[in-house]
C-alpha cells in the first residue's frame, strides 16, 4: 500500500522475480526478473511476441502470474486486477488509447474517479488538479476540448494525465510513439523527462532502439519470454541491443543496389478527393511510379497520405483527375477490379483493414483474392488450395508460428503484418502500394519486410511507399515525395538532407526557404 | 483477461450453465405458485418426449424454429440483426398459400411442394429486400425497419385474407382448405420406423427440409465464396471494403437469404399443418428464432439444438398448462421467457467466472 512506502532510495520501485506465465502451450514469460530503480526511465525491448506486453499486463493486473513475486518499493504485493494496480500507484498508457471520444478531456480524466454523486464538485477539483499537472509536467491540453477532435499526440497526453490524476508513481507506456509524428514524439520524451525529474518511474516498452538510446537510463531486453539482458543505456549500443533481441546480428541499414527504373506503371494525374465530411483531402496530386523503383511519400500523418493510398486502391472515389495502373486509365474502379489489373495494397492499418483478426490465418491469406479461380471450386472455396497457399505464404515469409489454422488475433503484430505482406506480394502484383509497412513491428521483422520490398523492386515492380517514419522512407525509397495538406510539396533524392525534407513536411517549400 | 476457453466449455458447459440458471429461476416461479418444480419438469419432459404424439408435436415446433433461427443466424454473420423473421414468415405464408391454391387441382404434392417452397422463400426474401435496400443504400437501421415491416406484414395479410383470399360467404378469415394434393405428407410412417406413433401430431415433411436447410446454411457460411464474403463483411466492414467486397450487394444478398429462410418456415404450418392460409401464420416463431440463433451461436448445429429446446418448451409447456391447473399458459410463457433471458440475453453472465476457474486450473496443472 502506498502508505507503507519505505523511504529507502536504494529500494527498487519495481522488482519482479521469477515471473512465469503460460497460455496453453505458449510460455509467454519464463522466470523473468526485472529491477527498475525509482526515478528512472527504464526501457524494455524485445521482438513482438517476446513477452513484453504479457509482463506489463501482469504488472498492471490484467493477468496473474503463474509463479513469481512482485515487489513495489521493497514490499511484496499482489495485483489481482487493474484497480489494485492503480491503488498501488501504477498507471498504464496503452498502445491503443482507452478514451471516450465524444467526452471532453476533463470528463475523460475524471472518468471512474468522479468522487461523489454530484459531477460539478468533482469537475472543479479535477480542473484544478489538471492545471497543476499541466504546469508540473508540461502536459498542456485544453480541459474542455472534445477528445475525438484532438490529434493522437494530444490524446496520448490525456492518457498520461489520466494515469497521473489517479496518483500514478510508476507509468507504463506501451509503444507510445507508434502513432506519433517525430515532433510529437520529441514532446513526449520531454514530458517523460519531466516525470523523471519529479521522481516518477517510467517503464517504456518499444522496439525503436533509437528511442531507447535517446531517453532511457537503463534497458532490459526480452527474447522468447525470457529476460536476456539488462544494460545501462550509456554502456550499450543499438547494434548490441538488436543482437540481444533477435539472438543474431541484425542489419540496421537497408542494403540495396541502385534502382533501374523502367516504364511508368502507376500514374496519378491531378487527383482530387473530397471526403465524406466535404473536406478536400487531395488537392491535385500528381506522381509517377516506374517499374523497378520505390517512390516514398514522406509527411506528417494526416496530410492526405491515407486518402492517396485508399484512392489508388479504388476504395475512395476521385472527385477529379485520373489514375492509371499498368497503362490503363480509370476514373472509377473498385478494389477487386484493380487487383485483377495487378495492383496490390498493403493497408496502413492492418487491424482495421488488412486482416479480419477473428478469422483463421488461412482465411486471411485469401482476403481480396478469394474470387481467384485458384482458390475456388465453382461457388465453393477450395479449402485444400487455400491451406496450401497459406502454408506456402507463411513459410516464405517466416510467419511464426507457421500455423494456418491459428486465429489471426493470436499472432504478434509483426507476424500479422507478414501475413498481409505475404498475401499481397504472393499475388504477383505489378504495382504495390504500401502504407506503414513496419508500424508496430519488431526489429527482426522490419529487416525481413524491408528486404522483401527491395526484392520486389529488383524484380521490376513499381512500389509506392507511405510511411510516417522518415528514416524508413529515406532508407527504402529511390525518390522521396513530400506531402503536406493534400499536395505534393516537392521531390527529393533519398539521400537529401533530413532537415530539408523536414521543412517540406511542415509545408515550407524550397523557394520560400 | 481473455485467454481462450476450450471449445467444449465455450459451446457446451456455458450454455448448460445458462440453461440451468434459467430452470432454477423458473423452478422458483413454479414453487411460488405452490407446485413442485420437480414434478413440473417431469411433466414437461414427459409431454415433450414421453409418447409418440408428444414427440411429433415437439419436432413440429422445432421445424419452425429451425427455419427462423437459421434466418436470424445467416444475417448475424453479416453483422445484420434481422428482427423481421415474423413478418417474412407471414408473407412467406402468402407465397406458399398462393402456390398451393394455384396448383392443387393440377399437380401431385411432390411437385407442388418445391413450387410452394420456392414461393414461400421468394415472398419472404422480397419482404426482407426493402429493409435490406434501405440499410445498404440509405443507412436506415435494419433493426428498426425489419421490426416495422412485421407490423406492415400483419396488416397487409389481414387485408389480403379478408378481401382477397377468403372464401366468399364464410365468416372465418382464412383461405379454402387445400386439396390433399396440396398437403405435405406427415412423417408418421417415418416415425413408425423408430417405433413411435405420432398420432394426431402435425409433424410433416418440412422437418426434413429444415434439416437440409441446416446443412445448406453450414455449407453456405463456411464453404462458399459468398459465405466468406458475408463473414468478412460481418466481422470487419472496413476489411470488406479493402477486399473489394461490395457492401450493398452483401447486405442485400444476405437479407434475401435470411428472408427466404424465414419464408420457408411457412411451409410447416400452412402446407403441413393447417392446409390453408390463416391469420398469424408466423405464430411467434419469427421472434423465437432470434433467441434460437443467439443461443445456437449462429451455428446451424447450435440452431438445431436450440430449436429443439424451444420445441420441448412449447410442447412440454402446453402439457404443463394442461396437467397443472395452477400453472397457466401465461406461466409457461414466463418460463420460456426466462430461458430466452438467461440463454440469450445473459449469455456472458457466467463466462468471466468460468474463465477465471479455468485459468486457475490451468495454473495448477503444469506446476
Amino acid at each position: 500500500m502506498p502508505g507503507s512506502v519505505r523511504l529507502d532510495a536504494r529500494a527498487a520501485a519495481i522488482e519482479l522475480s521469477g515471473i512465469d506465465k503460460r497460455f496453453g502451450a505458449v510460455q509467454a514469460n519464463r522466470a523473468v526478473d526485472l529491477r527498475v530503480e525509482a526515478g528512472t526511465i527504464h526501457g524494455i525491448v524485445g521482438e513482438n511476441g517476446a513477452g513484453k506486453s504479457t509482463l506489463m499486463s501482469i504488472l498492471y493486473g490484467f493477468y496473474e502470474a503463474d509463479a513469481g513475486e512482485i515487489r513495489l518499493n521493497g514490499n511484496l504485493v499482489s495485483i489481482p486486477d487493474s484497480s489494485a494496480a492503480i491503488r498501488l500507484g501504477i498507471g498504464m498508457v496503452h498502445q491503443h488509447f482507452m478514451l471516450v471520444e465524444p467526452f471532453t478531456v476533463l470528463e475523460n480524466v475524471m472518468l471512474g474517479v468522479e468522487g461523489g454523486r454530484r459531477l460539478s464538485a468533482g469537475k472543479a477539483r479535477a480542473r484544478k488538479e489538471l492545471l497543476t499537472l499541466a504546469r508540473d509536467y508540461d502536459l498542456r491540453v485544453d480541459p474542455d476540448a472534445v477528445v475525438g477532435d484532438l490529434p493522437v499526440g494530444l490524446q496520448q497526453r490525456v492518457e498520461i494525465l489520466k494515469a497521473l490524476y489517479r496518483g500514478a508513481e510508476t507509468l507504463i507506456l506501451d509503444e507510445p510513439t507508434g502513432v506519433l509524428t517525430p515532433d510529437e514524439a520529441d514532446h513526449l520524451f520531454r514530458i517523460l523527462g519531466r516525470l523523471r525529474a519529479q521522481g516518477k518511474t517510467v517503464l517504456l516498452i518499444t522496439h525503436k532502439l533509437r528511442e531507447i538510446l535517446a531517453i532511457t537510463d537503463s534497458v532490459s531486453v526480452m527474447r522468447r519470454g525470457e529476460m536476456v539482458a539488462t544494460r545501462r543505456t550509456a554502456e550499450t549500443s543499438a547494434e548490441e541491443l538488436a543482437e540481444l533481441m533477435v539472438g543474431r546480428r541484425v542489419l540496421l541499414r537497408v542494403d540495396k543496389g541502385p534502382a533501374r527504373p523502367g516504364k511508368v506503371l502507376l500514374s496519378v494525374e491531378n487527383a482530387r478527393v473530397v471526403d465524406e465530411h466535404g473536406v478536400e483531402r487531395l488537392r491535385g496530386v500528381s506522381l509517377d511510379v516506374r517499374a523497378g523503383e520505390i517512390v516514398g511519400i514522406a509527411g506528417v500523418a494526416g496530410n492526405g497520405q491515407s486518402e492517396l493510398l485508399e484512392t489508388i486502391a479504388g476504395m475512395r472515389p476521385l472527385t477529379g483527375g485520373r489514375i492509371s495502373v499498368g497503362g490503363e486509365t480509370w476514373e472509377k474502379a473498385d478494389p477487386a477490379q484493380l487487383r485483377l489489373k495487378g495492383l496490390a495494397h498493403v493497408p496502413e492499418d492492418r487491424h482495421r483493414m488488412g486482416l479480419v483478426t477473428t478469422f483463421l490465418a488461412k482465411e486471411n491469406a485469401i482476403l481480396g483474392y478469394h474470387g481467384r479461380p485458384a482458390y475456388a471450386n465453382g461457388m465453393f472455396l477450395d479449402r485444400e488450395a487455400i491451406l496450401q497457399a497459406s502454408r506456402a505464404q507463411m513459410e516464405a515469409y517466416d510467419v511464426r508460428p507457421p500455423d494456418p489454422e491459428l486465429k489471426t488475433a493470436n499472432f504478434s503484430g509483426g507476424n500479422q503484418q507478414k501475413i498481409v505482406l505475404a498475401r499481397e506480394i504472393t499475388a504477383g502484383p505489378e504495382v504495390l502500394i504500401v502504407g506503414q509497412p513496419t508500424r508496430g513491428v519488431d526489429v527482426g521483422a522490419i529487416e525481413a519486410i524491408h528486404r522483401r520490398l527491395i526484392e520486389l523492386r529488383d524484380a521490376g515492380k513499381a512500389i509506392l511507399l507511405v510511411s510516417v517514419e522518415l528514416d524508413e522512407v529515406r532508407a527504402l525509397s529511390d525518390r522521396v515525395l513530400v506531402m503536406f495538406d493534400g499536395r505534393i510539396m516537392g521531390e527529393r533524392d533519398a539521400s537529401a538532407d533530413e532537415r530539408e525534407i523536414g521543412l517540406l513536411m511542415s509545408g515550407v517549400t524550397g523557394e520560400a526557404a | 483477461m481473455n485467454a481462450p476457453l476450450p471449445n467444449w466449455v465455450d459451446l457446451g458447459l456455458i450454455p448448460m450453465l445458462n440453461l440451468a440458471a434459467a430452470f432454477l429461476v423458473a423452478g422458483l416461479v413454479v414453487l411460488a405458485v405452490g407446485e413442485s418444480p420437480i414434478e413440473a419438469v417431469q411433466v414437461i419432459l414427459y409431454g415433450a418426449f414421453g409418447f409418440g404424439e408428444g414427440i411429433g408435436f415437439t419436432l413440429f415446433y422445432t421445424t419452425s424454429f429451425i427455419f427462423t433461427g437459421l434466418a436470424v443466424a445467416v444475417a448475424f454473420h453479416a453483422g445484420l440483426f434481422n428482427i423481421g423473421g415474423e413478418g417474412q414468415a407471414y408473407i412467406g405464408g402468402l407465397g406458399v398459400g398462393l402456390m398451393v391454391l394455384a396448383f392443387d387441382h393440377h399437380l401431385p404434392w411432390w411437385l407442388i411442394a418445391p413450387i410452394a417452397a420456392l414461393g414461400g422463400a421468394l415472398f419472404g426474401a422480397l419482404w426482407a429486400l426493402i429493409p435490406a435496400y434501405l440499410q445498404a443504400t440509405r443507412g436506415s437501421h435494419i433493426v428498426i425497419t425489419t421490426i416495422m415491416f412485421n407490423f406492415i406484414a400483419a396488416s397487409l395479410m389481414v387485408w389480403l385474407l379478408v378481401n382477397v383470399v377468403k372464401v366468399p360467404g364464410t365468416m372465418s378469415v382464412e383461405s379454402r382448405t387445400f386439396l390433399p394434393e396440396g398437403r405435405l405428407p406427415k412423417l408418421g410412417g417415418l416415425m413408425e420406423f423408430f417405433g413411435l406413433d405420432i398420432g394426431g401430431a402435425p409433424l410433416n415433411a418440412s422437418f426434413l427440409l429444415a434439416l437440409v436447410a441446416c446443412v445448406a446454411v453450414w455449407l453456405l457460411i463456411w464453404r462458399t465464396r459468398l459465405g466468406y464474403e458475408i463473414r468478412v463483411f460481418g466481422a470487419n466492414p472496413s476489411a470488406a471494403r479493402y477486399a473489394g467486397i461490395n457492401p450493398v450487394r452483401i447486405t442485400i444478398v444476405t437479407m434475401l437469404i435470411s428472408g427466404g429462410l424465414a419464408g420457408l418456415m411457412a411451409l410447416n404450418p400452412v402446407m403441413g399443418e393447417q392446409h390453408r392460409m390463416f391469420l398469424d401464420i408466423g405464430g411467434g416463431a419469427g421472434f423465437v428464432g432470434i433467441a434460437v440463433a443467439l443461443m445456437g451461436r449462429a451455428h446451424p448445429v447450435g440452431v438445431a439444438l436450440a430449436a429443439l429446446l424451444f420445441g420441448v418448451l412449447y410442447q412440454g409447456g402446453a402439457e404443463l398448462a394442461f396437467e397443472m391447473p395452477a400453472i397457466t399458459r401465461d406461466m409457461v410463457v414466463v418460463i420460456q421467457g426466462l430461458v430466452v433471458l438467461f440463454a440469450g440475453a445473459l449469455e456472458f453472465m457466467f463466462r468471466p467466472t468460468v474463465a477465471r476457474l479455468f485459468a486457475l486450473r490451468a495454473r495448477e496443472k503444469p506446476a
